[in-house]
């Protein structure tokens, strides 16, 4: 990803910042121009509350490049609390034991870095939900 | 009136054994041990950093306070391992808490004291009335030479403090610093581990701080040992700041629910503050606390503190130290820690 796309970028992957339609209320995230729901284009910046649960997920075993030397990873749908459906990494868990359903949450992580000397990005990933 | 009105940490999941460390370089972790009072340490994941690590421990203060993030006017984030040589680890922190950009944001780095040079900075903006409120971290990722007697202690965690005038839960009464140019650790730049002075660490340096620092503050504010219920002492290890405290005339009952470092290591800037974090879990309401760091090159800053009762309101909003220091962990082998610490070269 290059650089102006990742700042261009932020609110969402910082602070899963999401839009809220004010004529209908449906939260689209990340934020859009028109209400995918009523056509309305006004809407309230909200940001996720990071609670979700795991819908479906598939674990990485064969990475892309640049994600190599964490694989085998799992990425994974899911159901945040807003009835909104996010895709992302499920890290800090046991491969062995993730399943449809766990309860989980967003935490902000590094997801790559353009090599040594380059930008590192920065956005939300989700952890099994234990509260801490 | 000036003082605390949120607080809260971060501590990665992953942990590794002294004696795992220890069987790679044939040294005895039993006496290891038992002599740094050291059993375990925690270890970052690949995805954490001391941003990453900041802005978790953040979130959890900002639950406790309960205040709208774009009070906050000043983000300064104390780290030893910033992710960048050049870019502020604090523009990232304030743009993922929601705080930018009406804020002063600095990147601070004393050894292990930048913590609390933070925390120093936030209480005294805040108490002169430059602002409604401001944000200090002490975070790292610390780093200690394969082998080396750092790699037994050097871990990761944050601690972060929102400093206010509005439902304080630990009052600031005084502070007092004590510093003098003293070459006891250090790291050029671009190298990638720190040197350190070996036993040259221990009396001119750590002590010697400590207990100038704790004796100038005890003079300024007539008070005793005894009058405190809790102390919080730098911890490079388990047994400097239970041997700084015995000298001092404090007792175990005092530094108990600040000692984090025999099972989470050497936070660096995070290691006072995540022990004042501990402290204010289990503290009452009216106590008194007297919080030391230390950092090499090298300094103390030390604060007096008195609880209120919102702190009891407050401080189950957000995960306690100990049940993050507890729950969730998983024991790295040595070849994984070493990935990990990214410590294994590869080919570009």
């Amino acid at each position: 990803m290059n650089v102006p796309r990742h700042w261009r970028e932020t609110p969402e992957r910082y602070r899963m910042e999401a839009a809220k339609c004010r004529k209908c209320g449906k939260i689209s995230f990340p934020a859009r121009l028109i209400c995918p729901a009523c056509g309305n284009k006004v809407f309230d910046k909200i940001n996720l509350s990071g609670k979700g649960k795991l819908l479906t997920y598939t674990i990485i075993r064969t990475a892309p490049e640049g994600f190599e030397d964490i694989a085998p990873y799992a990425v994974g749908i899911v159901e945040m609390e807003e009835r909104v459906r996010v895709m992302g990494q499920i890290t800090d868990c046991d491969l062995l034991n993730l399943k449809t359903g766990d309860k989980l949450i967003s935490k902000f992580r590094r997801i790559n870095e353009e090599g040594k000397t380059g930008l590192i990005m920065y956005a939300y990933k989700f952890v099994p939900d234990v509260g801490i | 009136m000036v003082g605390i009105i949120g607080y809260g940490t971060q501590i990665p999941r992953y942990r590794i054994k002294v004696e795992e460390i220890a069987k790679v370089w044939g040294a005895d972790a039993e006496a290891l041990s038992k002599g740094l009072n050291l059993y375990e340490k925690s270890v970052p994941a690949p995805d954490e950093d001391s941003a990453t690590l900041s802005v978790g421990a953040a979130k959890n203060a900002l639950a406790r306070a309960g205040i709208d993030p774009k009070l906050i006017g000043a983000v300064y984030v104390g780290s030893e391992s910033h992710p960048y040589a050049v870019k502020p680890t604090g523009t990232i922190v304030s743009e993922a808490l929601g705080i930018c950009p009406y804020v002063h944001t600095a990147d601070l780095e004393f050894a292990c004291k930048a913590g609390t040079e933070g925390m120093f900075i936030a209480l005294h903006l805040v108490k002169t009335g430059v602002m409604e409120c401001a944000l200090a971290i002490g975070a790292d990722t610390s780093q200690g030479a394969p082998g080396d007697a750092l790699e037994y202690s050097a871990s990761a965690g944050a601690a972060a403090f929102i400093m206010g005038t509005k439902n304080i839960v630990a009052e600031l009464l005084d502070t007092q610093c004590y510093m003098t140019d003293t070459p006891d650790f250090w790291r050029r730049e671009n190298a990638h581990y720190p040197e350190h002075g070996g036993r040259f660490t221990g009396k001119p340096a750590y002590q010697k701080h400590i207990f100038g620092a704790v004796e100038a503050i005890l003079e300024k504010t007539g008070m005793k040992p005894k009058d405190f219920d809790y102390l919080i002492f730098h911890q490079p290890n388990g047994k400097f700041p239970v041997q700084a405290a015995k000298q001092l005339g404090f007792n175990e009952a005092q530094y108990r629910y600040g000692l984090l470092s025999p099972t989470l290591g050497n936070t660096y800037s995070g290691s006072s503050p995540m022990g004042l974090a501990a402290t204010l879990d289990e503290a009452g309401s009216d106590q008194l606390i007297l919080l030391v760091s230390y950092g090499s090159g090298a300094g103390s800053d030390a604060f007096v503190f008195r609880t209120t009762k919102h702190l009891l309101k407050i401080r189950n909003l957000a995960p306690r130290v100990r049940k993050q220091l507890n729950k969730h962990l998983k024991y790295l082998e040595y070849g994984e820690y070493a990935k990990f610490r990214g410590k294994i070269l590869k080919p570009e």
